[in-house]
């Protein structure tokens, strides 16, 4: 492995540990998401007799949406950690020594979507427990906890750039609390595409949290319509390249800043 | 005397940060290898700014700086590799302990295996740390932390060592141990250190050479002993009763310089500083001539030399005044950057 792939592990690594020494504030992240397959989903069961979902439980529609939900939640949230690491110090220390740039960025994007990843899988589990049916099988699942961790890879590169630019927390919080609702309700999180108003399908069509749930949704129907997997998938992929390519832009004027 | 090529050296170094701010305005900092400097000054000098450029982290608008041989601007990862930083906040990570700290920081140097493992238990063990190793630092007092942070900074056995205000923010009891320490890495075979701080007290015990800095540059250098002994004699202070005019201010002055064994006679508003060679018999003839003249006077103090006077003679300004100023500049910087912090 070269210096700047090991490197990349030890930041990884530094990261995964202080997630692992605080279980509670994993517990807490999954709070959330059962409350909405089971509270939420509980409710509205009966949604599904409308028409349009492609299957006869709403927990089996539920799943990817709360699944892609959960990753733009916990991601969103990554400036707040680089603004912590900036203020503290950290990065600083880390810059003054010969250290690879590059690993000191992507040991975030890693470490990002390995929590992401765990998180899906853990959400895609309780769906099983509560009688959740996935057509798709393992090859779904990995598909939809993929597109999740591309698109927490999206809104994370994005979140660190901004507490990078911006250095505080304020507006972090702001543009968070503003975006979170609008993006998931403007998707097919919870409400199948047909019976959507007009305006709305025609604005998820370009919403990236809604390419993420319907390539995962696609992949775990009993006939996954690969097109639109690869079309969808492709372009949360070229959309995180180019976030993260934006996040390490920012981090060079970070540098000059300094 | 040594020939070998100066550890540090910055040539006419600036630097302005957006909104107009000139942190930096022709810094010049030469450090012979094996010794310790200090850069004294208050808040907002541009000591930082200087430690920032030489440890690679800011860049220059102009100027040239190498650090052990090596140019900054040039070769930044030889740099990095031959120094060591103790920056103001180091940033120790609080979840995880301080030997895990300390093995990452070395691993980041390509440090590994048992050479490593021995090194990290040598620096624990140095600094007064190997109880607490397994303990994570969020639990550590300012003076362990301070202590975990210096350990960081050596982990490689660098060339030069930087040390921004290592004491800023320590009791006074960890403040006496840190000196110490530092003390002690002084005696280290070959290692030079660079330390910033805006105590007179502990540039005076620590350095070998010092560099009085204001508004960006350098305003004197020498050795604590040839600074002190150009402020031979003792301070004294006067306070009047009301601020002086323009006229009365000049008329007093020449009165006051032309008092025995008085020197360096400094107004402004309401004070009056003067040097005297004898503060206690100057003070009668000072207080005469001032009543002479019909002012009021109603404070009057002789103390030894503090680094408020050391400041006002090379800088023509006092210590606060300067702490103060920098405090708005950063107030309006601020304001300018959006609150940026």
């Amino acid at each position: 492995m070269s210096n700047a792939a090991v490197q990349t592990w030890y930041m990884t690594q530094r990261q995964l540990m202080v997630f692992a020494r605080q279980p509670a504030y994993a517990i807490i992240t999954l709070i959330q998401p059962v409350i909405w397959l089971f509270l939420f989903g509980g409710l509205f069961r009966k949604v599904v007799e409308l028409g349009g979902f492609g299957t006869t439980s709403y927990l089996d529609y539920l799943v990817p949406g709360v699944v892609v939900m959960s990753a733009l939640s916990s991601n969103m949230w990554a400036g707040m950690g680089t603004l912590e690491e900036i203020q503290r110090g950290t990065l600083n220390r880390f810059l003054t020594t010969p250290a690879s740039r590059a690993a000191l960025m992507n040991g975030n994007v890693v470490h990002n979507g390995l929590v992401t990843a765990f998180q899906s899988v853990i959400i895609v589990l309780l769906g099983l427990l509560g009688g959740a049916d996935y057509p798709g099988g393992v090859v779904g699942i990995a598909v939809l906890v993929l597109a999740s961790v591309l698109l927490g890879t999206v809104f994370g590169a994005l979140s660190n750039a901004l507490g990078m630019l911006v250095r505080e927390r304020e507006s972090i919080i702001g543009i968070n609390t503003f975006l979170l609702l609008p993006l998931t309700f403007l998707s097919s999180a919870f409400m199948a595409p047909s019976q959507m108003p007009g305006w709305m399908r025609h604005v998820a069509a370009f919403n990236p949290l809604n390419w993420a749930m319907v390539a995962g949704r696609s992949a775990l129907s009993e006939h996954p319509d690969w097109g639109v997997v690869s079309g969808r998938g492709g372009a949360l992929l070229a959309l995180a390249v180019a976030a993260v390519w934006l996040s390490i832009r920012t981090f060079r004027s970070y540098q000059r800043s300094v | 005397m040594t020939t070998r090529a100066p550890a540090v050296e910055a040539r006419h170094l600036i630097k302005t940060y957006p909104g107009d701010v000139t942190a930096l305005n022709g810094m010049d900092v030469t450090v012979e290898p094996g010794t310790v400097f200090g850069l004294l000054g208050p808040n907002g000098a541009g000591k930082s700014t200087t430690v920032k450029i030489l440890t690679t982290l800011a860049r220059p608008d102009s100027g040239t700086a190498t650090v052990a041989g090596h140019d900054v601007l040039r070769h930044p990862d030889r740099v990095r590799r031959a120094i060591g930083v103790v920056a103001q906040n180091s940033g120790a990570d609080p979840v995880a302990t301080g030997r895990e700290n300390l093995r990452l920081q070395g691993r980041l140097y390509g440090l590994k295996g048992g050479a490593l493992d021995r090194r990290v238990d040598e620096l624990l063990e140095r600094f007064t740390l190997a109880d607490a190793a397994r303990r994570p630092v969020k639990g550590y007092s300012g003076g362990m932390r301070r202590r975990l942070d210096v350990a960081l900074g050596l982990v490689h056995r660098p060339e030069v060592l930087f040390l921004d205000e290592p004491t800023t923010g320590l009791d006074p009891e960890a403040r006496t141990a840190m000196w110490d320490e530092i003390g002690r890495l002084a005696g280290d075979e070959g290692l030079t250190i660079l330390l910033t701080t805006h105590y007179l007290e502990e540039a005076d015990r620590l350095a070998e050479r010092i560099a009085i800095v204001d508004r960006g540059r350098v305003v004197v250098t020498g050795t604590p002993d040839s600074l002190k002994g150009e402020l031979r004699g003792d301070a004294v202070h006067l306070e009047l009763r009301a601020p002086l005019g323009e006229a009365g201010r000049s008329l007093l002055s020449g009165a006051l310089t032309a008092l025995p064994g008085v020197h360096e006679v400094l107004m402004d508003g309401r004070r009056i500083s003067a040097r005297a060679d004898d503060g206690a018999a100057a003070m009668p003839a000072l207080l005469a001539a001032l009543e002479r003249a019909g002012v009021g006077v109603a404070a009057a103090t002789v103390a030894r030399p503090s680094l408020d006077d050391v400041y006002l003679r090379y800088a023509g300004r006092r210590y606060a005044e300067a702490e103060a100023e920098a405090a708005a500049l950063a107030a309006d910087t601020l304001t300018l950057a959006g609150g940026a912090r």
